[in-house]
């Protein structure tokens, strides 16, 4: 399984290489999650992470993505809350200090707007998920803006007493808005 | 109730009174619990209690400052000296600040620690103040603080009322009491 995963996203980053990557500007892009606790919006920030993207609006099929989470990097601005994410019942951060988002097909929808379809995998588990997002050409480069929803106990990331989703809602929106710079450079 | 020398308080008031009492008993230890726990689902629902509690003990206090405003209190004994008449009112003047405030001042404390009240899960209150750690931390220190203020109040407003019961032998805690009929002099 592990083994697959690897392979998969090796031959998913070869690709995106050979379709010429974007470079990302990190401190301007943002992947971002939404949680409920006690029914009130609680943001959390993925501080670091890393992304091959290649894409180009006007022929979406041929774009690739590969986004990589460094899960330590994990920030509620509390640090007992981060403590407690980090640990066990939640990312598990040392057995699993990656997540990672592929890409497998993108297709557009119209009117600036995409979907893109892969394997999420976090904690060790793979689903495949699918995500809308919208795409705005920029003077140099252009920026991804987009959201969907994951389950977490699907992932088992709450376990033990965490499970209680009328404390912490099941539901957890994922938002992301990476900023590209310059247009992928043409295959030589 | 209300005799002709209003003697008594109304009954609205008197439920007020004791609602609020018994609301800051439940929001006091809820605080206190709260941030001693472990993080935890527990930890989790005793602050959106403790938020919600607040929010209720605003809403009465203000339902008990308008009552008030419309309703004098019933007179005070008349052998009661001027600077203990003083005292009481100056008392139940601050005693009514701290209701209103203190709620005031968990609810900016929330805001800037970037946490948003949702009353009991359903209402979302708006932000007061943008994001903003120093400030909370500031406000975490006013909010108890007023708190502690609030129950040395309480003892002392305690602490007079028995003593007009138990040594004054006069109604103004009986008149404050439910299920409680005032004896005829």
């Amino acid at each position: 399984m592990k083994i697959a995963t690897t392979i998969g996203l090796t031959i998913a980053l070869l690709a995106a290489g050979a379709a010429g990557a974007h470079s990302v500007v990190y401190d301007k892009s943002r992947i971002t999650c939404v949680s409920r606790q006690m029914n009130v919006p609680v943001e959390a920030v993925f501080r670091r992470f890393s992304a091959q993207i290649a894409f180009d609006p006007a022929k979406p099929e041929t774009a690739r993505a590969q986004i990589e989470i460094d899960v330590a990097s994990f920030d509620l601005d509390n640090a007992e809350a981060n403590d407690e994410a980090r640990d066990k019942p939640w990312f598990d951060v040392r057995t699993y200090p990656k997540a990672t988002f592929v890409a497998t097909a993108i297709r557009a929808l119209g009117g600036g707007k995409f979907e893109a379809r892969g394997p999420l995998t976090i904690k060790g588990k793979t689903l495949d998920v699918v995500t809308p997002f919208t795409y705005r050409d920029e003077p140099v480069g252009g920026t991804v803006d987009g959201a969907f929803t994951v389950k977490r106990l699907q992932y088992n990331i709450g376990e033990g007493a965490w499970k209680d989703t009328d404390t912490v809602a099941d539901e957890v929106q994922i938002r992301y808005h990476i900023v590209l710079a310059g247009k992928p450079a043409a295959k030589k | 109730m209300n005799t002709a020398r209003g003697v008594t308080y109304a009954a609205p008031a008197i439920v007020l009174h004791w609602l609020v009492f018994a609301l800051i008993c439940g929001g006091f230890a809820l605080g206190l619990t709260m941030t001693d726990l472990p993080f935890s689902p527990l930890k989790l629902k005793y602050y959106s209690w403790h938020k919600w509690t607040g929010v209720s003990i605003f809403l009465l206090a203000v339902a008990r400052a308008a009552w008030r405003l419309g309703h004098p209190a019933p007179p005070l004994p008349a052998t009661m000296p001027v600077w203990q008449r003083r005292a009481a009112a100056v008392s139940h003047a601050l005693l009514y600040a701290l209701i209103l405030v203190i709620p005031l001042s968990g609810w900016l404390y929330s805001s800037a620690a970037g946490v948003t009240t949702v009353y009991f899960g359903v209402l979302p209150l708006p932000d007061l103040l943008g994001r903003d750690k120093a400030l909370a931390e500031t406000l975490k220190s006013v909010h108890i603080t007023l708190n502690y203020t609030l129950l040395v109040l309480v003892v002392v407003h305690a602490a007079a009322a028995l003593k007009h019961h138990f040594g004054d032998h006069d109604d103004v805690l009986v008149r404050m009491l439910p299920f409680v009929k005032l004896r005829e002099k």
